[in-house]
């Protein structure tokens, strides 16, 4: 049986613990607050831009523009989006986890035959996957620090240029989309070639635009654009879901704490009253024994 | 001329600098700049790095810097899908000023990592920045 000063002890580590989990609980619903605010600002350029996209590509036929036309999807590049820290329960976990099965069924001895390149943004997906031996094409560690649109410019800037000199055919980007705080979802999307048969929009009614300069010109113009919005969102979004599982995951942790503590204090009690129960029959035998004598 | 306003929004991918009616939008198209007023025709237009120029409907006008983008126009509502703006009285002088420094160096090294078209955009930038802030 634990003494009673090694009990005393874990309370007090437990306690210490707890106090860095409620802490840490703390700075990710700030910081979730302003992820989220993000999230919620890209959106109305979002929706304007699938807007123009869908009106234009429909206008134009795939091979006006390198970016839209797909080829045989002999080299996979998928860009990888994970978070810069753990303790955010299986949020890393979980996306690398669905990334491999993904990659297993729809591309399947992809990477036994060395078709596959990764792009990894985030510490914690670079950590993994080059401890694997997998191909890291390129690697982004500290993004979310201070999130910035350039740092989307850039990813995208690497992975079209691999796209156009041929040294990928299919580019897919995987990451945790933001539900609630308690839910994140992972999500496969298609980055490249951009996928032309966007859902055919409600309003079936197509304006006719007078275009300045040539739809062409508008098109090869729009979809870089599209592209580093694509990564920009994928950012906001896995920002603000690993928030939201850390806060979840250091809920947890501070309610489990809370539990430990309990349960050790009354380990505590018991071997606090198994103690003087001790003692005081001592005493008493002690007692007994000398009137005894006398 | 300028008494029916419409519908106007200014997005960027970081925030929506601009959403109320408006009377006037002058912007900088790649052919050249434009004016549109209330029912001008269905129009899509990509943007050059340039000013966007916007009289609200009591005569007063905002004026942003912007680094490019596109303007659609469709039943009286103007979307301006902007890389970014900035509202002509909150650019940074010292900042456009070194960004316009940085990208000259740029172009001047003999660096062949450098990508020279990006610097001499981010030059045209810094420069754009400077000339309508200079002017407020």
């Amino acid at each position: 049986m634990a003494t009673l000063r090694e009990v005393r002890n874990r309370i007090t580590g437990v306690k210490k613990t707890q106090k860095i989990t409620k802490a840490m609980k703390m700075v990710a619903a700030a910081k979730l607050r302003r992820a989220q605010s993000g999230v919620i600002a890209a959106r109305p350029y979002a929706a304007t831009m699938k807007n123009l996209l869908s009106q234009l590509v429909r206008s134009v036929d795939t091979s006006v523009n390198p970016l839209l036309a797909a080829r045989d999807a002999r080299s996979i590049a998928v860009i990888v989006v994970t978070s810069d820290r753990g303790l955010c329960g299986g949020f890393n976990a979980n996306l690398i986890r669905t990334t491999l099965q993904h990659l297993g069924e729809k591309y399947p001895g992809v990477q036994e035959e060395g078709r596959l390149k990764l792009f990894c943004v985030g510490k914690k997906g670079c950590d993994f996957f080059s401890k694997r031996q997998y191909t890291i094409a390129g690697k982004y560690v500290d993004v979310y620090s201070d999130l910035v649109f350039t740092q989307a410019q850039a990813i995208s800037r690497e992975v079209v240029d691999g796209f156009l000199k041929g040294e990928i055919d299919v580019v897919e980007i995987v990451y945790n989309e933001f539900q609630s705080v308690a839910r994140q979802n992972v999500v496969f999307e298609r980055f490249l070639p951009i996928q032309t048969e966007i859902e055919a929009v409600e309003d079936a009614k197509t304006v006719d635009y007078l275009y300045e300069p040539s739809t062409v010109e508008i098109v090869d113009a729009l979809l870089p654009r599209h592209l580093n919005f694509h990564i920009w969102k994928a950012l906001l979004e896995s920002n603000a879901a690993e928030q939201g599982a850390r806060m979840a995951a250091m809920e947890n942790a501070t309610e489990n704490a809370n539990e430990m503590i309990s349960h050790l204090q009354l380990v505590y009690n018991k071997a606090r009253q198994a103690a003087i129960t001790k003692e005081l029959l001592e005493l008493v035998g002690g007692a007994e024994a000398l009137k005894k004598a006398g | 001329m300028f008494d029916k306003p419409f519908q106007l929004q200014i997005v960027t991918p970081a925030r929506v600098a601009y959403k109320d009616t408006a009377v006037s939008i002058s912007a900088p198209g790649v052919r050249g700049g434009f004016q549109v007023l209330y029912n001008h025709a269905p129009f899509l237009s990509a943007l050059e790095i340039g000013e966007l120029k916007v009289m609200k409907k009591d005569g007063s006008e905002i004026r942003f810097a912007t680094g490019g983008g596109f303007l659609e126009v469709k039943d009286n509502a103007v979307v301006v899908l902007a890389d970014s703006v900035e509202n002509a009285s909150d650019i940074d002088v010292e900042r456009a000023r070194d960004a316009k420094e940085r990208a000259a160096g740029r172009m001047q090294s003999k660096d062949a990592s450098v990508d020279v078209e990006r610097a001499r955009l981010a030059m045209l930038r810094a420069l754009n920045r400077l000339k309508i802030a200079g002017r407020s």
